[in-house]
């Protein structure tokens, strides 16, 4: 995301009087800015709205009713969904966190030539481009009761019966997570650290700093960015999700998105609607919360 | 610097340990990415007698016939055809909107923050809420929903803020005194455009076509409330792994993993052919 830098909206003093330039540059952005208003500033006026509607077995009718909100929050299951989605967004981003901040510090320190970095990093960016149905699906031979990992366990004599909790639980969503999204975590860490002049780690080592230490007091900060715009994919990714919880959890887990998804299978628009506007607020305060962390547009800017 | 030590060098120019340490890391993880759709595509070869887990069981196309000849199986062909034919038109569409926004944005001009969150929004919204947002749209408006329609507009909102950031990417290291040089010696915009800022920003936007492709053949959470009544073929195996428990959906796991392996080579390759002529030509 070296890009969003040179992207970044300038600020308001340096507003450009109006000149050609100028109209050129509105001539160029609009047909992005009106097919995203048609197919997604629009669509999301309309679910507000329909939050809003009642409705009976078959249809939707218009109105303005608080009905659905209020059932959101009296009912228990709401909480239950919210910490479930919540749990397993923090636990994929620690994992993909750990991961990611390691990949891109050995590609970026570690990969001397630039030929042998481009190949490394489209290796890991590789499939990303291919069927994520596929990746997920392609967990079940390996966590199955008969599957490769118990095989090899009690092959190994490691244990004497095939353990249980693999497959169709909550270690194989999150396990399915992480290796779907942790490219999303990787690739805004890798750019931020290969942005980091060198000679800083040279001259904290110089310092008399230990690996350790440099890491945390010279690369850790300085990638900060980096570990934002990734944080902020993760988790809209995992909150947003209901495929994979619902395939490798065997339906034992829900989300709050997977619950929404039975509601609109059952035809109940406006509560799903609801429940998808209260999402969007409480995805909204997160990505708020990381950048009050890390003050993305001011450090793009350097 | 003092004596040329670092982290990453010994005194000597060799290696730590720690590269040793980082570089095995680096590899269980592309054994991770990779060692589990290995397994699928060897299982997919399963004898017909074979289950969805090892051991192989004989070795034969079987679930690859039963792909296209069982009916069971759901609309195969179909979905494929389908997917195929939307792939191409976003590739299309997102290539020539992300390409045009992305030069927008060289200049300032008011508006371009909305512009641009809009598209932040558009990336990070959950899908589902997107293609909801949509089929809901279409049902107030009376029109029904359909893959070319509906379903084309849902997978825009997931690839043009793609295509956007690959463009700034581009741009951000596109060196404009090649621009400044056409205006010099006489070019109008246009042959500018023309002649010197697309041909260079080419393996860019060959990136834009590459993910605009990729990202709508595979996507599904945008798509699976607006796609209508015919679905995509992600959707098609989203039903399989419902249904199906045979190694029919490892083999439709491979095929379509072979058409996305095809369109990287084919993007890549072409980049490649791109920087190659280029740094013999500035080499000569």
């Amino acid at each position: 995301m070296t890009s969003i830098e040179q992207a970044a909206p300038w600020p308001e003093e340096d507003r450009p009087v109006e000149n050609t330039g100028e109209r050129a540059s509105w001539f160029q952005v609009a047909p992005l800015v009106i097919v995203l208003s048609l197919f997604f500033g629009l669509p999301m006026i309309v679910v507000l709205v329909v939050s809003f509607f009642d409705f009976d077995r078959t249809d939707i009718i218009p109105a303005f009713i608080l009905d659905n909100y209020v059932e959101l929050f009296t009912r228990e299951v709401t909480l239950r969904l919210y910490a479930s989605s919540l749990k397993f967004a923090v636990m994929v981003w620690l994992v993909t966190l750990l991961l990611g901040f390691n990949i891109a510090y050995f590609l970026v320190f570690h990969v001397r030539s630039l030929l042998m970095q481009i190949g490394l990093f489209l290796v890991c960016t590789v499939p990303f481009l291919t069927s994520n149905i596929i990746r997920m699906i392609s967990w079940i031979p390996f966590l199955g009761r008969n599957g490769i990992f118990n095989q090899s366990l009690q092959g190994a004599g490691i244990t004497s019966k095939p353990l249980e909790f693999l497959l169709f639980s909550d270690f194989a969503v999150v396990v399915a997570y992480v290796h779907l999204f942790t490219l999303f975590m990787v690739v805004p860490i890798f750019n931020s650290m290969a942005r980091i002049d060198k000679s800083l780690l040279e001259a904290s080592r110089d310092a008399g700093a230990g690996r350790v230490r440099t890491v945390f007091e010279i690369v850790l900060p300085l990638s900060k960015t980096g570990i934002a715009l990734g944080s902020i994919f993760v988790v809209t990714l995992v909150m947003g999700d209901s495929f994979v919880v619902r395939t490798m959890s065997g339906g034992q887990s829900a989300s709050v998105v997977s619950a929404l998804q039975n509601e609109v299978a059952a035809l109940q628009y406006p509560p799903a609607a609801a429940s998808a506007v209260i999402m969007v607020v409480i995805v909204t305060l997160m990505v708020a919360g990381i950048l009050r962390l890390v003050d993305v547009r001011k450090e793009l800017a350097r | 610097m003092s004596d040329g030590r670092s982290d990453m060098q010994n005194a000597d120019g060799s290696r730590p340990w720690t590269f040793y340490a980082f570089a095995a890391f680096f590899g269980l993880f592309v054994l991770f990415l990779y060692g589990p759709m290995i397994v699928i595509y060897i299982l997919s070869f399963q004898g017909p007698n074979g289950g969805m887990t090892f051991p192989l069981n004989g070795v034969s196309l079987h679930w690859f016939v039963a792909l296209v000849s069982q009916t069971r199986v759901g609309d195969i062909a179909g979905s494929f055809t389908r997917s195929i034919a939307l792939a191409a038109i976003v590739a299309v569409v997102t290539v020539l909107i992300a390409v045009l926004a992305g030069l927008a944005f060289r200049r300032p001009f008011r508006g371009s923050a909305f512009a641009f969150y809009l598209a932040i929004a558009s990336l990070i919204m959950p899908g589902l809420f997107v293609g909801l947002g949509i089929a809901l749209a279409f049902r107030l408006l009376g029109l029904p929903t359909a893959w070319l329609s509906s379903g084309l507009g849902a997978q825009l909102t997931w690839t043009l803020p793609f295509g956007l950031l690959i463009m700034f990417a581009v741009l951000g290291r596109f060196n404009r005194s090649y621009e400044e040089a056409a205006i010099d010696l006489g070019a109008t915009n246009w042959q500018k455009l023309k002649e010197v800022t697309l041909p260079m920003l080419a393996p860019g936007i060959i990136g834009v076509v590459l993910f605009g492709f990729t990202l709508s053949y595979d996507e599904i959470a945008r798509t699976a409330l607006a796609a209508g009544a015919k679905n995509t073929l992600p959707l098609e195996i989203w039903a399989m792994t419902t249904n199906v428990t045979s190694p029919t959906l490892y083999a439709v796991g491979a095929v379509t993993t072979i058409v996305s392996f095809f369109v990287i080579v084919v993007a890549l390759t072409s980049i490649g052919a791109i920087q190659s002529r280029r740094s013999r030509r500035s080499s000569t």
